[in-house]
C-alpha cells in the first residue's frame, strides 16, 4: 500500500517538474548531437504530417525494402522489426506506424560505411501498417506492412 | 543512476553486426495512473548514437514508441575485429549513458 502511494507522489511530483521544464523551455534536445530531435515529426499526429516532416511526402513505393515481422503481435508492447534495404547507399530509415497517436518511431541516419539495415522492437496501440521509408541517393523510398495487434501496447 | 547497457558486436562476412540493449522505461506519456486518472510524464530516450573509432556510423532520432528498453541493431561495413565501439543515447530529461565495447 505505502509502495503504491510513494510511487504516485513521486508521479505527480515528476509531472510537475516536467511541466516547469517544458513551461521554461528547458526541454530542448542538447547540442552535443549532431542532429537535432526532429520535434515537429515526432509530435506529427497523422502518417501525412509525418512523412512531411521527414522531407518524405512524394517518396516512391520500392520493393526493395525488405521488412521482416510479425503479421500478428501478440504483445503491442514489443514488436520485433527488421528492416534490410536492398538499394545501395541507404542515408537513412525511419519507422512509422500509421494509427499510433504519434506516428513517427524512430529516424535512424546510417553514416561512415554502416549498411541499410536497422532491428528493433517499437509498441503499437493498435493493428496498423507499418511504413518504412529509406533514403538512398537523394531519393526518397517507401514500403509499408500491416501488422496485427491483439494487446495494444500503448495505453493502459 | 542508469543501468549499463549491453553490447554485442561482431565480425560476420565483413561487415560488424552490432547489438545493443539499454535499460530504459520508454514511458510514453499515454499510459495513466489507474489510481489517479494522470498520465504518467513522457520519460524517453530521444537520441541514440553510435561510432566505430571515433567516426559516426549510427545516430538513431526515437519517439515514445520504441519499446521498453530499446534494442537496436545494425550492421557496420569496413569495421575491423578489434575497433572501438562507442554507443551513447540521451533521454527526454537529459539522463545520458555512454558505453564502450570491442567488437570482436
Amino acid at each position: 500500500m505505502n509502495h503504491l502511494r510513494r510511487l504516485i507522489l513521486k508521479g505527480g511530483g515528476a509531472g510537475g517538474v516536467l511541466a516547469c521544464a517544458l513551461a521554461a523551455g528547458l526541454l530542448r534536445p542538447t547540442r552535443a548531437f549532431a542532429a537535432e530531435w526532429n520535434k515537429a515529426a515526432f509530435e506529427s499526429k497523422s502518417l501525412a504530417d509525418a512523412l512531411k516532416a521527414i522531407g518524405a511526402a512524394g517518396a516512391a513505393e520500392s520493393a526493395d525494402i525488405l521488412i521482416k515481422a510479425p503479421d500478428i503481435a501478440e504483445n503491442g508492447a514489443v514488436i520485433p522489426i527488421e528492416v534490410t534495404c536492398r538499394m545501395e547507399g541507404a542515408e537513412s530509415i525511419a519507422l512509422l506506424a500509421e494509427k499510433n497517436p504519434f506516428p513517427l518511431m524512430a529516424y535512424a541516419d546510417l553514416t561512415g560505411g554502416t549498411e541499410g539495415y536497422l532491428n528493433t522492437r517499437f509498441k503499437m496501440g493498435q493493428s496498423s501498417v507499418v511504413k518504412v521509408v529509406v533514403k538512398a541517393g537523394g531519393k526518397q523510398y517507401i514500403a509499408g506492412r500491416e501488422i496485427k495487434v491483439t494487446i495494444g501496447g500503448c495505453g493502459g | 543512476m542508469s543501468e549499463p547497457m549491453k553490447i554485442r558486436a561482431k565480425m560476420v562476412d565483413g561487415s560488424a553486426h552490432i547489438a545493443v540493449l539499454m535499460i530504459h522505461p520508454m514511458e510514453t506519456g499515454q499510459r495513466k495512473d489507474p489510481r489517479s486518472g494522470q498520465a504518467f510524464p513522457a520519460h524517453f530516450i530521444q537520441h541514440v548514437t553510435a561510432s566505430v573509432n571515433d567516426k559516426p556510423v549510427l545516430n538513431v532520432q526515437c519517439g515514445p514508441a520504441i519499446s521498453k528498453n530499446p534494442m537496436f541493431g545494425f550492421r557496420v561495413k569496413g569495421a575491423k575485429a578489434g575497433d572501438k565501439l562507442v554507443i551513447a543515447w540521451e533521454d527526454n530529461k537529459g539522463e545520458k549513458a555512454r558505453s564502450e565495447a570491442t567488437i570482436a
